[in-house]
């Protein structure tokens, strides 16, 4: 059914469409109204779940780590500093291998006080263990979310639903929001490589043997790696169902660009129009947009490395280059642009600017966009 | 006492831990599972792939532990958290969140008055004057009352019990397990090397303890009354000196006659608190 739904509410629906049964949170502008929307829908009686009320998102991560250790389906919501307080759960989580889905509504980190959008705060998680995704607008925040359940659960590993603030979390849009026969035929019941049983005498994180704590590590590795296959085919899988297909990343126009724009998140719509611009003018350039920080779709900018790439990143590694232009850099030689901190507005215009000096080569290895 | 052995032998607590007694009372709980953040009992619980404690236990960072607690309740009765003072000092908001949104759990805090694990640190609930290692020439501010505390939160059970008293701890767990929602039980527990008294001690200090004064037992189950031996302490001319309790703990060493004076005050003053309590929140 297609409606209007602001990003925000396009996860709450999907949170209810994927039969969450714990949702915990404390709230935090700009997420709030995604755990608002839950709790409503729980108080009506249209969502069959319980919502756990609580005093931090330290203890809303902790709430729904009992939850789903138990075996329940769990969700939560943050942004910013709520991520930062929650960033000890966040590594506990993980590193139990435990399933569970997070919506994280992108938002500047203070001080100064912000509540705009920048993506320093998601990327704290890169290193953690939590598969990262970013969604560019309503529909593929619900759609996300929705596969964010299956992927997580596939892998016992949790996952982060990154949103643009108010760009994409209070921005209403037409979605199309599927019935939940279609959502039960793509989502099956939750399950999970292991949980908590009170007739099963078990520790779950005691202390162990240095070796073995490092096989763990090296096995969640190889799972994040094995995570990129299983993101594809979950993708296509939802494609198949629902008509619009996911992955990695989106290719838009790459594939006989001399140039390529590397980004992620709601800007990428506006980026999406300067390149049609530029196109236009004759200029071979194209856009591809990272779906996913974590697992790092690394061969797939690997096949691009006789191009010409520019990073556009919305977060800033201090000290080194903007955070995807050292992810991306990695992997290809790449110009940085760092723009749009601080929730500063970057539109169309900026970005065909942007980009007409990258494809004139004016470009520096790392320029500030200010 | 029917009380099976939930920590097994071999276990790496030190000679006369408090808790390797306290964690005996989880036995008489139906299918318990048991949520242990950072502490000494993270240690005691010993090392995957084994573990000491007969139960299954979920080990959490410090602060989450009745939050982590809360999760789980969704799914199953008889979830238990079992931590110490450090734990409660760290995560108060997590304690005190949970306590008012009555979660059905039971939390325990076994209570060494310092933070023993990471070696002897002063607490929240560390006495007056205590020496421990950051506050060398003794602690300098009050302890807190928790049990008190959290009984401001209106929970439907509160109580304190000691290690010194296992009867009396037992009846009070057993009888939380009964109850539906949050329940909270304060254990008085004793620690030979971070108190420096003698390992074959505990169980004699945590009764001069109790004996003294100086810890007093009760609980609130709607109604609220001094409990157990604490009953005959109420006429203070029954009960040691307290110099005995102070005396024959090494934290306490170099304490003037003044300070004795200074503590024996705000023990009495604390009786009278608990004697209004008694009086008024009585439903009998």
């Amino acid at each position: 059914m297609k409606t209007i739904l602001t990003g925000n509410h396009a996860v709450a629906y999907a949170v209810k469409l994927s039969r969450v049964k714990v949702v915990s949170a404390y709230p935090i502008t700009p997420q709030t109204t995604i755990v608002e929307k839950i709790a409503e829908m729980i108080a009506k009686g249209e969502m069959d779940a319980e919502f756990v009320n609580v005093e931090s998102e330290h203890s809303a991560l902790s709430v729904v780590y009992g939850s789903a250790l138990a075996g329940l389906r769990s969700f939560t919501a943050t942004s910013s500093h709520g991520l930062l307080y929650m960033y000890e759960m966040c590594w506990w989580v993980s590193n139990s291998r435990l399933p569970l889905v997070m919506a994280v509504v992108t938002r500047t980190i203070g001080p100064p006080w912000n509540i705009h959008t920048d993506h320093t705060d998601l990327m704290t998680l890169r290193d953690s263990g939590w598969i990262i995704a970013m969604a560019e607008n309503a529909q593929e925040a619900l759609d996300l979310t929705i596969q964010s359940f299956k992927i997580s659960e596939s892998l016992n590993l949790p996952f982060a639903v990154g949103l643009d603030a108010f760009v994409v979390s209070h921005t209403a849009e037409v979605v199309d929001v599927p019935d939940q026969e279609t959502v039960d035929e793509f989502l099956p019941e939750r399950k999970q490589a292991y949980r908590v049983d009170p007739n099963d005498v078990f520790a779950v994180g005691n202390i162990a043997d240095n070796l073995e704590t490092m096989r763990m590590r090296r096995e969640m590795a190889l799972d994040m790696e094995k995570a990129k296959g299983v993101i594809d085919e979950v993708g296509r899988e939802f494609g198949e169902i629902f008509g619009r297909r996911y992955g990695l990343v989106e290719e838009y126009m790459v594939d006989d660009a001399e140039y390529i724009v590397v980004m992620t998140g709601a800007w990428s719509g506006d980026a999406k129009e300067a390149v049609d611009i530029l196109r236009k003018r004759g200029i071979q350039i194209g856009l591809l947009k990272l779906r996913y920080i974590r697992p790092f779709p690394r061969e797939v900018i690997e096949r691009f490395d006789d191009r010409k790439i520019l990073v556009v990143d919305r977060s800033f590694s201090m000290g080194h280059r903007g955070t995807l232009g050292i992810e991306v850099g990695n992997v290809v030689d790449c110009k940085n642009v760092v723009a749009g901190l601080c929730g500063v507005d970057v539109g169309f215009e900026d970005f065909k600017e942007m980009f007409e000096r990258f494809v004139r080569g004016e470009l520096g290895e790392v320029e500030w966009w200010i | 006492m029917d009380l099976r052995c939930v920590l097994l032998p071999g276990n790496p607590s030190c000679q006369g831990c408090p808790h390797a007694i306290g964690l005996k009372a989880l036995s008489v709980l139906e299918n318990p599972i048991v949520v242990v953040p950072a502490g000494c009992t993270t240690i005691i619980a010993g090392f995957n792939p084994k573990q000491s404690i007969d139960l299954p236990v979920v080990h959490v960072p410090f602060a989450s532990a009745p939050a982590v607690a809360c999760g789980l309740s969704k799914a199953y009765d008889n979830v238990v958290v079992w931590m110490g003072d450090g734990a409660t000092d760290i995560g108060f908001s997590t304690l005190s969140g949970s306590a008012i949104r009555n979660d059905n759990i039971l939390v325990v805090v076994s209570d060494n008055e310092a933070y023993m694990n990471t070696g002897i640190q002063m607490s929240g609930t560390t006495f007056w004057k205590a020496k421990t290692t950051t506050t060398p020439a003794g602690k300098r501010e009050e302890k807190k009352d928790l049990a008190l505390i959290m009984l401001m939160h209106r929970i439907p059970y509160v109580a304190t019990a000691s290690v010194g008293y296992m009867r009396d701890f037992v009846r009070k767990v057993k009888k939380a397990s009964k109850i539906k929602g949050f329940k909270f039980i304060h254990l008085h527990s004793p620690c030979p090397p971070g108190w420096r008294f003698d390992s074959s001690k505990t169980v004699e200090v945590a009764r001069m303890a109790v004996k003294s004064g100086a810890w007093i037992l009760w609980e609130y189950d709607g109604s609220f009354r001094i409990t157990g031996m604490s009953r005959m302490f109420r006429d203070k001319s029954k009960r040691i000196p307290l110099t005995e309790y102070l005396r024959v703990q090494g934290r306490f060493k170099g304490l003037t006659e003044e300070d004795v004076r200074t503590i024996e005050e705000r023990i009495d003053e604390v009786w009278k608190l608990l004697d209004v309590l008694e009086n008024t929140i009585n439903k009998a």
